[in-house]
């Protein structure tokens, strides 16, 4: 359904993204994992064209939408594509929401740019929508004000709002993140039964590994604007290939015996403009080879499991 | 042995428009011994936040005591809670917003001894700078030159300069990334061996309470409903809700996490809401073991059945029973 190839992403500070694919089919869920400043979530903007355009230039690659190349699509047409085809959630359910409107308001005007909805048949509607994420009681509950809802309620009204069209694709930037664990698990379990009944295709951009773990059926692993790795869930976090996917799953407390010394991983993410022309991840890697900083890895492994590393962990 | 820091029947209120209070804490009571961590847990808005400015006195008790080595902080006032507080300090979550980005790292970490008038400050944020793994030539530079985590180990610097005996992490580690982290937890197991520290370390991560605490207690709407050895608490919890907060921990294959662990309990409703309190037990609209006499009776943090002591304390009026047939598995 949607397809990334060779995307490269550049701003003044230097390569943001360089050379990704990505690919997602109708009903999959791809977990987009990596730390912060590694391009995931740059990557998951340009799908929808919403990069900031003055900053940030696509410099080469195309990402196709069911066969049809959206990065080269004007202004126009790219607003026919999102909300109707692909859908996004942001992280921040407080800042993306406009704190004047009504969720009647809020999510009306989704309906009514897309799907020509008005008046009654649109109120019902948004009524149908909320109750669908968990937020019933019609009348009552489209007329309140996002300061009136808990941030999980907020996440809530921001999934009603990217579902209103029924997306073939719905990206969620960290959607979770600033929830509680006991919300998480709310909100991971709506997601999962939107995708079931709409055989919705869903990248999750994520730092938490678990959330991953539970959610996705494949992996793709970014480090300073490459994928390193990707591959099926249950592959990925029982072997990883590349290092820094097996450094990152060694260091997590869980898996570690409470109170021990963590295998750290030393140093940080270079950042862009001052990455190495080899493996980013080279200078911080226990196994580094003398080549890894100063050529391009090669990639290693299957068609469904790969990673870029000279020095394969499995 | 007397504890290092008592606190007892620790309560404080805020106002919430007219005669309406809001309980943020409401009656914690714990021992800290010497060198212990003890871990706090809980969901946004439960008061573990409130718990830790309230010992630090950056907020005022309604009442309770907080005795640090027999003196009770909850009324000290002027010279003698700042003296006090050179013993406690505290490390927050966000490392942009907690240094001043116009000070440079020897005053930001020095400053410290300045207000408490202490000698030889360029020699001891030289030995702070050591202590915390950060070069010499970091006391010249400013806090934006830095990443989160170096960001971090300069807020550790400055909550060490006077020589805490007790240190109190809000969330400390929260917005750090996997890989560091790792780093700051590993900085904070070597100072406490290294200094014998004792620590009060607040958290909504489980896994991360779990790897560096010797106890926890679980905080809900301002009270503690279960404190229990780390490893007790986790390899058999007795409160519903502790249940509830771990099964939610998204866990990977293969983890220390994932072995033993029930299926997940998604717990209806909301976090919640501290001026809306309900009668009973405080957990009990969200429980999904409730019955009859919760929704009456406030249960108390008594030992767990089949103990003794002040080892395991749960306060459910049906601790630890199997809660299977009430739609949750237990084992």
């Amino acid at each position: 359904m949607l397809r990334i190839e060779d995307l490269c992403l550049e701003a003044g500070s230097g390569v943001l993204v360089d050379g990704i694919d990505l690919a997602v089919d109708a009903g999959e869920m791809l977990g987009l994992v990596g730390e912060s400043g590694c391009g995931k979530t740059i990557t998951a903007l340009s799908v929808l064209g919403l990069l900031p355009r003055q900053a940030v230039r696509v410099t080469q690659g195309r990402i196709l939408f069911n066969g049809r190349d959206i990065a080269s699509l004007d202004d126009d047409e790219m607003n026919t594509v999102r909300g109707n085809d692909i859908s996004m959630i942001f992280q921040e359910p407080m800042t993306s929401l406009n704190p004047v409107m009504t969720l009647a308001d809020q999510i009306g005007e989704g309906l009514a740019l897309h799907r020509d909805l008005h008046g009654a048949r649109q109120a019902s509607e948004v009524d149908r929508l909320l109750a669908l994420v968990g937020l019933p009681n019609g009348p009552e509950q489209r007329r309140r004000y996002p300061h009136q809802l808990s941030g999980g309620q907020r996440q809530r009204v921001m999934i009603a709002m990217a579902l209103a069209c029924e997306p073939a694709l719905l990206i969620a930037d960290e959607p979770t993140t600033a929830l509680d664990v006991t919300i998480q698990a709310q909100i991971l379990d709506l997601i999962g039964e939107m995708r079931a009944r709409f055989g919705m295709a869903c990248i999750l951009v994520t730092h938490d590994l678990g959330v991953v773990a539970e959610t996705c059926d494949t992996v793709a692993v970014m480090y300073a604007g490459r994928i390193v790795e990707q591959g099926p869930v249950a592959d990925v976090f029982r072997t990883p290939r590349h290092r820094y996917t097996e450094a990152l799953l060694r260091t997590i407390p869980a898996a570690n015996a409470p109170g021990a010394m963590l295998p750290a991983i030393s140093g940080t993410v270079p950042q862009p403009g001052a990455r190495p022309p080899g493996c980013a991840f080279a200078e911080r890697c226990h196994e580094a080879l003398p080549q890894c900083a100063g050529q391009r890895p090669p990639r290693d492994g299957t068609k469904e499991h790969f990673a870029m590393c000279w020095n394969p962990a499995s | 042995m007397t504890p290092l820091l008592s606190v007892v029947d620790l309560v404080k209120h805020y106002p919430a428009g007219g005669a309406r209070k809001v309980l943020a804490l409401d009656g914690i009571s714990f021992d800290l011994a010497e060198g212990e961590v003890l871990g706090v847990v809980g969901e946004s808005g439960c008061g573990k936040s409130t718990l830790g400015r309230t010992i630090m006195r950056l907020a005022r008790p309604t009442s309770g005591e907080i005795r640090f080595r027999g003196t009770d902080l909850a009324g000290l006032k002027g010279k003698t809670l700042k003296a006090a507080r050179a013993e406690i300090q505290m490390v927050f979550q966000d490392p942009f917003g907690s240094l001043n980005p116009r000070h440079s790292v020897a005053t930001i970490v020095g400053e410290p001894l300045v207000v408490h008038g202490r000698p030889d400050r360029a020699a001891r944020v030289r030995e702070l700078l050591d202590l915390v793994g950060l070069p010499q030539t970091a006391a010249a530079r400013l806090p934006h030159e830095f990443s989160g985590g170096q960001r971090q180990r300069i807020a550790i610097a400055r909550a060490l300069a006077l020589s805490p005996r007790i240190l109190v992490a809000d969330e400390a580690v929260s917005a750090l990334d996997v890989s560091i982290q790792s780093q700051i937890i590993n900085l904070f197991a070597e100072l406490r061996r290294e200094l014998g520290l004792s620590m009060i370390f607040i958290s909504h991560d489980l896994s991360v309470v779990r790897h560096v605490s010797d106890r926890i207690a679980v905080m809900y709407f301002g009270k503690f409903v279960e404190t229990a050895p780390a490893e007790d608490l986790f390899r058999a919890p007795l409160h519903p809700y502790t249940r509830a907060l771990m099964s939610a921990i998204p866990k990977l294959p293969g983890s220390a996490a994932a072995s033993g662990s029930s299926r997940r309990i998604v717990l209806k409703g909301d976090v919640p809401n501290l001026a809306f309190r309900p009668d009973g037990c405080l957990f009990h609209p969200r429980c999904y073991a409730m019955r009859d006499r919760c929704r009456h009776e406030a249960p108390e943090l008594d030992p767990a059945p089949g103990e003794t002591g002040d080892a395991r304390l749960c306060a459910c009026h049906y601790a630890g029973e199997d809660l299977s047939d009430t739609g949750a598995s237990g084992s």
